[in-house]
């Protein structure tokens, strides 16, 4: 598997660390709302499908990636930088990939 | 400075670390190993927008100006630059200090200066089959036109960090951690026993 990094090309997926689903958001940390803790830590989509997910590029640049990536076909369609992702995330939700 | 001691300094037992010819040399020596020991190697790191602040600073600095783009560098063979990294630059000098002269340059509003002087060993490999040994450790493509010279890679050999520049057409300066030094270094010699390596 080939995760292209937008700084250092393509590159083995040996040189990156997943760092989980990227389709969790982080309640604020003064957040008392149980359920938005609850679902920040344990509810995940586990698609059959595209998937977005955050990788680092641990052994390279590393910066953290928005990767999204097919857990049938391990196909990744797409690689951003995770700065902006909510930009990146609502575009795909437009497209219909998450 | 505090004076500092190579971690490739030769054992009895290890002759692959001794300067002379290894491996299978009589057909000829393609590939050259050598530790380079620069006095100063420099992480510096640009707040986001300050970019060109840095590069301007590495510019007065150095006399360097590293090209546009992802993984660009250039050296004159005594200082060398190339980016490993979104905003982030290495940064290379024979001598030490180098850290100093930057101190009132890349002031805190324009980003860091880390200095690794004493972190990091610098390994030099170079010959016409230096691209073909490099290519059984990384898997990355060492082919002039993917990787001209100045340019500058940030990877891993097992784990094992490595930031490499082309220093020239058929010579790299690899960076790696001094702890892991001796081992890699090891690693290359035996990677390159079968094409004939001089150690200088
Ligand atoms: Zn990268």
């Amino acid at each position: 598997m080939l995760i292209t990094c937008p700084y250092c090309g393509p590159r083995d997926v040996i040189e990156f660390t997943y760092q989980g689903d990227g389709n969790r958001e982080r309640p604020q940390p003064a957040s008392q709302d149980l359920d938005a803790w609850n679902a920040y830590v344990y509810d995940r989509l586990n698609p059959a499908g595209d998937h977005n997910e955050i990788w680092q590029h641990s052994g390279g640049c590393r910066a953290h990636l928005r990767v999204v990536r097919n857990t049938l076909t391990h196909e990744i369609s797409s690689v951003a930088f995770t700065r902006g992702h909510h930009k990146v995330a609502a575009r795909h939700k437009a497209e219909g990939k998450i | 400075m505090v004076e500092r001691q190579s971690p490739l300094e030769p054992a009895p037992l290890e002759p692959e670390l001794r300067t002379g010819s290894h491996g299978d040399f009589e057909h000829g020596i393609e590939v050259i190993l050598s530790e380079t020991r620069p006095g100063s190697i420099l992480q510096l790191a640009a707040w986001r927008g300050q970019e060109k602040e840095l590069i301007a600073g590495i510019r007065n600095v150095t006399g360097l100006t590293p090209p546009d783009g992802a993984g660009a560098g250039s050296t004159d063979g005594v200082r060398s630059v190339f980016g490993f990294a979104p905003r982030k630059f290495t940064v290379v000098d024979e001598a030490e200090g180098l850290a100093s002269a930057f101190a009132g340059v890349v002031t805190p509003a324009v980003g860091t200066v880390t200095d690794l002087s004493h972190g990091r060993t610098a390994i030099r490999i170079a010959g016409p089959k230096a691209e073909w040994v490099l290519a059984k450790f990384f898997a990355i493509d060492f082919a002039l036109p993917a990787f001209p010279v100045g340019a500058g890679r940030s990877t891993m050999h097992h784990d094992v960090f490595a930031q490499i520049q082309r220093t020239g057409a058929d010579q790299f300066d690899i960076y790696v951690f001094r702890s892991f030094a001796r081992s890699f270094w090891k690693a290359l010699c035996h990677a390159s026993e079968e094409v004939g390596y001089e150690v200088q």
